[in-house]
């Protein structure tokens, strides 16, 4: 009689599994890729990749690009919530991108223009962002417009207006924003000491904390309350939680306008750092929010494993840039990160092939557990005789 | 006026491609989000087609009609073979539809841009840039009547209409793939081969969304970027197509509609009153977006999209 349960059986261990295989088939791809460009170099610019801020000579220079990292990081981990919130409740928030542009051009002008402390700034990106996810949430609610097609068009609109607005508070000689220290100091987030474990890297603050806490908390909606009950009960069947009395178009815009909010708050964490400029003239729309959907689906759909995908996400992508440029294209990061998003897909498929595994042990097992009785009974019938 | 006619006519052909692209594929069953990602595999398959030619189409040795048709079978091509991504994946293993397309999305620039770069490198160890340019290979495309330049993908992209609607509703084979986009398992029923009909809709798909990406790639300009892929216009190609209520004749009218939203966007300035306005130059930049969410609005109410897209097929669901 075995009472030990199987790990491999446990969902979270399927789950966990199943990212590592995305991530080592696409580091696999990648290698290949490298090796295809240039083979001399590329075990030095996968280790690179992979290393990230480990490279780096000096132990204080190694903690710095540790918090670059993480000061990336934090922005990521609130978009990938932001789609993985919708996505329980059967939205796709591609959408997110959008969202994050409008609240990190809301929260420079408020910082650049308005002067305003960064709380204010911080809290304005969290709704410019609600706002921009309730249109796709209204459309999608009430108009029946697929939400992957109208997050696709307001990303761009969203883009537009940005570069339109940041184009008041730009540099007279440059295409970029002005930096938020000279400008308004009172708008950067505070860094509460942290940077000081960073060695000194200044970008460091509350935000990396805050996304962490974030994250827990989403988690405790979706796992504790009656909220995220009926958000996820309408993902699994749209119709049947309508028959049980939960408000489908409620739901969509409740969804969609939290999953505003975290991105926009995401790009107010981030640029309220003061780490980056906002070029006035882009012409595409950050890859942050879609990166957030290989964080979403790589953390296996969980708000925790969200933050760990999100961290891998950032260290491949700023790892990706401390290669040697003349050789090797700076895109090698996001193939790695497309292709992981791509077997992404397939994760229900590598949960399938484990489950029939061992399903077919436990057949073979049992088989043979059958045949042991018999023999035994065929023995005890034999004493009795 | 003529710029205008021009670049709304040039405009309106990628639209129709690639919205008759996601019209296969979706009446087949499959939503093709990765649209954007083909339209980009398929240009840089045509421009690398096109930049071959750079120099033998300057010094006249190569026929205009070779040219064409080699951007046109090169670029039909790597969208196809690329779509073959969308179908192991969708058909076969049953993956989100929306997840693979968006990856597909993602995948295609960083594999276009590093690709670009990679050749452009080996062929000048100083440039480190994604871009390739067409100049000279792009003049076989253009014929001019006066100052009209017509663009021979204005006639592909009507015969590709016409086409498309004597398969869809005239030919055993549309009629079969439509079958499998309402009810797969009905057609599964009377011997259709359902994975068969998916694989044919998204291969068709890839190859209109690759000839698209040639189109767009060589309005207006004779170089490209690739780090910037196609600026949503896949996405701009699947509201034609919600639009056009999966129609063929219907996605050219609204192709038209939108194409002239977008042509406004580069030839605006020529236009006297439209100057006065004094708009800022991403206002018009920004309008084919807004237009296609009004429309989308008003029309995704009573969209009559097939009843199975976006659902994985399952044997055992019958």
């Amino acid at each position: 009689m075995k009472t030990k349960k199987n790990i491999l059986k446990s969902n979270a261990f399927q789950t966990i599994l199943s990212s590592l295989l995305c991530i080592l088939f696409g580091v696999i791809i990648c290698y290949i890729v490298l090796l295809c460009i240039n083979p001399a170099g590329a075990n030095e610019a996968m280790t690179t990749i992979l290393q990230n801020f480990l490279s780096a000579s000096k132990a204080n220079l190694r903690l710095k690009n540790f918090g670059s990292t993480l000061v990336k990081t934090a922005p990521l981990i609130m978009c990938g919530l932001s789609i993985q919130f919708c996505y329980k409740t059967g939205l796709f928030n591609i959408g997110a991108a959008g969202q994050y542009v409008v609240g990190a051009g809301i929260s420079l002008y408020a910082a650049l223009a308005w002067h305003l402390p960064w709380f204010v700034c911080l809290l304005l990106a969290t709704v410019v962002g609600a706002v921009w996810g309730a249109i796709v949430g209204f459309l999608k609610a009430y108009r029946n417009v697929n939400e992957v097609i109208s997050g696709i068009m307001l990303n761009w609109i969203g883009l537009y207006l940005v570069n339109m607005l940041t184009g008041n508070v730009k540099e007279s000689t440059s295409p970029y924003t002005i930096p938020i220290k000279s400008e308004s100091p009172q708008s950067l987030l505070p860094s509460l000491g942290l940077e000081n474990l960073f060695g000194g890297n200044k970008y460091v603050g509350i935000a990396v904390p805050l996304a962490i806490i974030i994250a827990i908390v989403i988690y405790i909606i979706q796992q504790r309350t009656t909220l995220g009950y009926v958000l996820i009960a309408t993902g699994y069947n749209k119709d049947a939680a309508k028959y049980a009395g939960m408000k489908g178009s409620k739901n969509i815009i409740i969804t969609l306008i939290i999953g505003g909010a975290l991105a926009g708050m995401g790009a107010g964490m981030y640029y309220l750092t003061g780490m980056e400029q906002w070029t006035t003239t882009s012409s595409s729309v950050p890859d942050m929010g879609f990166n957030g959907i290989a964080a979403t689906f790589l953390g296996g759909l969980n708000p925790i494993g969200t933050v760990f995908a999100a961290y891998f996400i950032e260290h491949i992508t700023l790892g990706g840039s401390k290669i040697n440029l003349n050789v090797y294209p700076s895109q090698i990061a996001d193939l790695m990160s497309a292709i992981i998003i791509y077997l992404c897909g397939f994760t229900l498929f590598f949960k399938y092939c484990i489950n029939s595994y061992l399903r077919n042990k436990e057949e073979r097992a049992a088989r043979a557990t059958v045949e042991v009785t018999k023999d035994d009974k065929a023995k005890e019938g034999g004493e009795g005789k | 006026m003529i710029p205008l006619i021009q670049y709304t006519l040039l405009f309106t052909s990628v639209l129709t491609l690639v919205a008759l692209g996601g019209c296969y594929a979706e009446h087949s069953g499959v939503i093709n989000l990765g649209l954007e990602g083909m339209m980009v595999m398929g240009a840089f398959g045509g421009a690398l087609a096109l930049k071959s030619f750079n120099a033998s189409f300057a010094s006249g040795s190569v026929p205009a009609v070779v040219v064409v048709l080699a951007a046109v079978i090169c670029s039909m091509l790597s969208g196809m073979l690329y779509s073959c991504l969308l179908g192991v994946a969708c058909i076969n293993f049953k993956a989100d539809q929306t997840l693979v397309g968006t990856a597909l999305n993602m995948l295609a620039t960083a594999v276009a841009t590093i690709i670009a770069k990679t050749m452009n490198t080996i062929a000048d160890p100083d440039n480190v840039s994604a871009t390739i340019s067409y100049v000279n290979a792009k003049k076989a495309l253009l014929v001019y009547f006066g100052k009209f330049e017509f663009n021979w993908f204005m006639l592909i992209a009507v015969i590709a209409l016409i086409i498309a609607y004597v398969v869809l509703y005239k030919t055993r084979f549309g009629l079969r793939l439509m079958a499998c986009g309402e009810h797969p398992q009905a057609a599964d029923s009377v011997g259709i081969s359902v994975n068969r009909m998916r694989w044919s809709g998204v291969l068709i798909s890839g190859m209109f969304g690759g000839l698209g990406g040639i189109v767009y790639i060589t309005a207006g300009v004779s170089e490209w970027k690739f780090e910037y892929g196609v600026a949503g216009f896949g996405f701009l190609s699947l509201a034609v197509m919600i639009f056009g209520q999966w129609k063929p004749h219907l996605i050219a009218a609204s192709a038209i509609l939108f194409g002239l939203f977008r042509a406004l966007s580069n030839v605006y300035t020529g236009f006297d009153f439209l100057k006065e306005l004094n708009l800022p130059s991403t206002f018009y930049n920004m309008l084919p977006y807004i237009i296609s969410l009004i429309v989308l609005a008003f029309t995704s109410m009573n969209s009559r999209a097939p009843k199975a897209e976006g659902i994985p097929y399952d044997k055992s669901a019958r």
